[in-house]
This record gives structure tokens, C-alpha cells and sequence, in this order.
């Protein structure tokens, strides 16, 4: 099911653990398969110098979360800020599709870390929490299917094209 | 190094007297038992003969009462859809569980969409129906009470005796989808009061693709599949008589060594029970303590995911399944495991082990020493455990 590299960063997950002393923390949760992920940051002159994960998920989730520090370790901020899900997916030379909007989050962990790194230099205290529990599969407002990848119906209960039950939040 | 199957529900392995039988099937060659000429007169033997085997093994006072279909999916459907359709006239209400298999629920779902009514009983924390409730849900217009003997992700079993005396006094059809029960505990339809009940080989080591229909005689019910005159106008199509014998022979030798599996099994569980709470904090066992099967064993542990346990036995050579939503296919909480109240966190962690006539001791004291070490390591990588170790030292320090 699962490409080498997704199975490689799984067994043997890179950069684990909370940092205490984090220069910024991003978490993200999706209420639909429930995985959550938090990524924390230390940034040195511009750099992410050190960054290490937590994640509850499945086997995807946890591989994405370790590439994705390997991804943004030593680079500029600018450069991590590019990072997405897409070119995480990629870097773990695909996932299954219906991983691909629930699993697929550590982008978007760590643009929150970013953003808390960026608030904190600024002063800027945000309301409310810093985790994300919206499902953000970040194609604007278009909503797909989480099993077979393809543009649902927002009002359907079944996917159109895999028949599969969508849930209210997908 | 063999892998060690924890995983019986999904995969049970054809016993060899099982394989054997279908074998020598093929070799023979049988005929359509719906021929007129000798080569039909042996494939008619056969058939017979299986279906005397899976008689005894339900007690069903004739073999005519046995119908053979393709799986425990096709007689739920053929149960509950040809009673729907039959007895339309009478009422479009339906009573079942909140806990039924997918078979019951996405059958009953296509008959809301035709306006049939459906009620749903709920169950108690070990995933127990009050058969009061099942009372209380029979209306004028109830033609079909649905509820499955036992459950497949947390093993309880249901008070499906009480259920049929309600429903014989209300004169109201009752199926019962025993798919996990039948061939692994005693089941007597007489007894339990059932109109209906479906089951299937592969849950008692008979091959895949065959299952059973018992239907009482006098049931109103439609035939599922229209067509030819096969098992007495009750399911067209030429028999799959090669798995029917294969049922058939599994049938006998589960009726045979009932006692010596279940006791066996018995031994098993609470070895496992035991190990899992002595070796792994901050889990629950779920299902109902005593009611429930003695194949298997149904454990959410905290602050971790299903699906990373299982990739990690897997490892290991040890195959066991989860309920948790990111396992294959399915990306939703169990509805089992919600409705008995575990929250959405703990139903993601649940594994589903289950056993058989061949699994060892040895094999259970190997899954445990791995087990701790997989729930270990996952949990250093968990949010929710680094946050729950963290309260708990603060609680500590607070006292």
C-alpha cells in the first residue's frame, strides 16, 4: 500500500519529539480520521536551525511528518514557506489516495509554525488557539472526495465518482 | 519465519479435511444438481449431504430450511430486503441495533431511500441491546426486526432468545445476522426464535464465497435473485456445489469439536486479557465480559492510531486488524466503538485480535512482548501521550 520511502520514514521516523524551548510551534488536527500533528521550530539568523514532530496518526501521517523536517531543516525561512503538501507527497514518492487530504497535513503544521515564529518576533498574540482544527486540504474552497481524491459535491451524502458515503465535514 | 495469524475474523485458514472435500469435488466433475440425467442425481447426493451438515450445525428442524447463498452479505440482504419487499403491505417500519455489520446497515440505508422507516435500538457500554428497548421500538407498522447475534469488532453477544420471544408474542419477522457466531458458538434456531438467520464458511474454516440462509418455513420473504428454481425456489442460480461441499465438511467438524475450540479459545482470551492489562497501561478492553465470543479480544489503547500498531506487528510477522478509521478504505470512527462510548481519540487505537483452533500460547506471549514495544514507541510520537504523561506528573506533584 505503501511507497519504500513512506515505509522507511515510519520504521524509522526522523527528528521525534516536543521542543521545549521552541522558537515556534505549529498543530494541526483533522477532526475526519482524526490525526493530529504538531511541529516545532528553532530558528537561527533566518534558518530553521532544529525541528522535531509529534504526531498521532497512521503510518502515512507519521511519514509525513519526518520527511517534512528533513525537508525544512537548515533551510530559510522563505524556503520552508514554500514547502507544501504536494511536494511532501511527492517527496515520499506518492501516498494512497484516500491519505492524501487526511494524512498529508505537515505543510500546513509547519506554515503555522512559521507564522507563530513570526508573530512571537512581531509581538503579535493571536485569539484562540494556535491549532487548526479545520480540514484544510488547501485547494481554496473546493472540497474533494478523501477516498478517491476527485472534486465532490459539497451537498452530496455519496461520492459521485467512487460512491463512497462522505461525512458533513469532508 | 510463518506468520502468526491473529486475524481469524478476516482470514481463517481452510482446515485440510475442508480442502480435501473440495478438491475431490473437483475431481469429480459433478454435473448442475438441476440436471434430470444420473450426473445430475450425484451432484443432487452432494448437495443434500452438505446441506444435512450445516443443519445439524444450526439445529434447524428440516434441511429444507437452509438455504445456500454466496456469502453472509447476500443472505443478510436476501433477509432483510426480501422480507421489506414481501410484507410491504403490512408496514415499511424496521427495528435494529446501532451496532449492526455494514451488510445490515447499508441494506437498510438502500431501503430508506425506497421509504421504508428504520429504528435504532442503542446499547449500553458493552454493546449490550435491553430487549425492552427492541419492545418499545415494534410499532403496528413494524415488519422486520433485525439484530445480529454477535458483534464483530467487539464480540458481544446479544440477547437474541429474549428478542424472538418479543418478537413470536408481537408476531413480527425476526432476522438475526449470526455471520460471527455460527460454527464458533452453539447456535439453535429453534430456540433462539428466529424467522431468519444468516451465516457464512469462512467464519468456521469453510472456503470463502459460500454463506447460509436459514428460513423458517412460513416466512413471508422474497427470493433475493430472480431466475431459476434452485434451493426450492428460494435463491436462483446453479449452485457453487464445490464450496457447498466444502461448507459442508467445515460444518461437521465444527458442530464435532465445538467444545474442545471454544475451550480452547476460552484459554487463549483470557491469557490475552490478562498480559494486555499487566503490560500496557491506559487501555480499555471493550465488549461485554462474559457475553461475548470466545474468538476475540477487542483493546483501544490510548493516544496512539490503529493503523501504525498494525504496520509495526506487521514487521514483526504478527497479523492482527484495526478499527480505526485510517485503516484501508475506511476514514470514519467506528460506529460500534462510538456507540459504546469511546471517545473518537481511543476508538482510532483499537485493535481487533482474533483466533483460532490452531493459534498457540506461545503465539499470544510473542503478539504481547511486541505489542508493548510497538504501543511504545508509537506513543513517544504521540501529542496526546507526551500531553497526558505531562498531566499526570503535574497531578502527581500537585497531590
Amino acid at each position: 500500500m505503501y511507497s519504500a520511502t513512506v515505509m522507511d520514514h515510519f520504521k524509522n521516523p526522523r527528528n521525534v519529539g516536543e521542543m521545549k524551548d521552541a522558537d515556534g510551534v505549529g498543530e494541526v488536527g483533522n477532526p475526519i480520521c482524526g490525526d493530529m500533528m504538531s511541529i516545532y521550530i528553532k530558528v537561527k539568523d533566518d534558518y530553521i536551525d532544529d525541528i522535531s514532530f509529534l504526531t498521532f496518526g497512521c503510518g502515512a501521517a507519521i511519514a509525513v511528518s519526518s520527511i517534512l523536517t528533513e525537508m525544512a531543516k537548515g533551510k530559510t525561512i522563505d524556503e520552508a514557506q514554500k514547502i507544501t503538501n504536494k511536494s511532501v507527497a511527492a517527496a515520499l514518492e506518492g501516498l494512497p489516495k484516500n491519505k492524501l487530504h487526511c494524512s498529508n497535513l505537515g505543510a500546513d503544521a509547519l506554515q503555522l509554525a512559521i507564522r507563530d515564529y513570526q508573530d512571537r518576533k512581531a509581538g503579535i498574540v493571536r485569539e484562540g488557539p494556535k491549532r487548526s482544527d479545520k480540514h484544510e486540504h488547501g485547494h481554496g474552497d473546493v472540497c474533494y472526495c478523501p477516498y478517491c481524491d476527485v472534486e465532490a459535491d459539497d451537498k452530496a451524502p455519496v461520492c459521485t465518482n467512487c460512491g463512497r458515503e462522505l461525512d458533513e465535514a469532508h | 519465519m510463518s506468520i502468526i495469524n491473529l486475524d481469524h475474523l478476516a482470514a481463517n485458514p481452510l482446515l485440510p479435511e475442508v480442502q480435501e472435500a473440495m478438491i475431490e469435488a473437483i475431481k469429480k466433475n459433478y454435473a448442475n444438481p438441476s440436471s434430470q440425467h444420473q450426473l445430475g442425481d450425484e451432484a443432487v447426493a452432494a448437495l443434500q449431504l452438505a446441506r444435512e451438515q450445516v443443519t445439524r450445525l444450526i439445529n434447524s428442524p428440516v434441511p429444507k430450511e437452509v438455504v445456500f447463498t454466496s456469502s453472509g452479505t447476500e443472505s443478510v440482504n436476501h433477509a432483510v430486503k426480501g422480507v421489506a419487499f414481501a410484507n410491504e403491505n403490512k408496514g415499511k417500519h424496521i427495528v435494529t441495533s446501532n451496532i449492526e455489520h455494514n451488510a445490515v446497515l447499508r441494506t437498510l440505508r438502500a431501503l430508506k431511500m425506497m421509504d421504508y422507516k428504520v429504528t435504532s435500538v442503542p446499547v449500553d457500554e458493552y454493546g449490550l441491546i435491553n430487549p425492552s428497548d427492541v419492545a418499545d421500538a415494534i410499532r403496528d407498522d413494524t415488519i422486520l426486526v433485525t439484530i445480529m447475534h454477535s458483534n464483530n469488532e467487539i464480540g458481544t453477544i446479544q440477547p437474541i432468545e429474549e428478542i424472538g420471544q418479543i418478537t413470536q408474542t408481537k408476531k413480527v419477522i425476526f432476522h438475526c445476522d449470526a455471520v460471527d457466531s455460527v460454527g464458533v458458538v452453539p447456535i439453535d434456531v429453534q430456540t433462539l426464535g428466529v424467522n431468519l438467520l444468516s451465516f457464512a464458511a469462512n467464519q468456521f474454516y469453510g472456503p470463502s464465497g459460500v454463506g447460509g440462509l436459514y428460513i423458517r418455513r412460513g416466512t413471508r420473504i422474497w427470493p433475493l435473485l430472480d431466475g431459476g428454481v434452485q434451493e426450492n425456489n428460494k435463491r436462483a442460480g446453479t449452485e457453487n456445489l464445490i464450496g457447498i461441499i466444502g461448507m459442508g465438511v467445515a460444518a461437521e467438524l465444527a458442530t464435532r469439536e465445538m467444545e474442545f475450540r471454544i475451550k480452547h479459545a476460552r484459554k487463549l482470551k483470557q491469557k490475552l486479557i490478562e498480559g494486555l492489562q499487566s503490560r500496557v497501561e491506559d487501555i480499555f478492553i471493550n465488549g461485554h465480559p462474559e457475553l461475548s465470543l470466545p474468538n476475540l479480544v477487542s483493546v483501544s489503547v490510548q493516544y496512539i492510531e490503529g493503523e501504525g500498531i498494525v504496520l509495526m506487528l506487521d514487521e514483526e510477522n504478527i497479523a492482527v486488524s484495526t478499527k480505526s478509521a485510517c485503516a484501508a478504505g475506511a476514514l470514519q470512527a467506528s460506529h460500534v466503538l462510538l456507540s459504546i462510548g469511546r471517545d473518537f481519540a481511543d476508538a482510532q487505537g483499537t485493535l481487533v485480535i482474533t483466533f483460532g483452533r490452531d493459534t498457540t500460547e506461545a503465539d499470544i506471549e510473542r503478539f504481547l512482548e511486541v505489542l508493548e514495544e510497538v504501543v511504545q514507541t508509537l506513543r513517544n510520537m504521540s501529542p496526546l501521550y507526551i500531553k497526558a504523561m505531562q498531566e499526570r506528573a503535574e497531578g502527581v506533584a500537585l497531590s
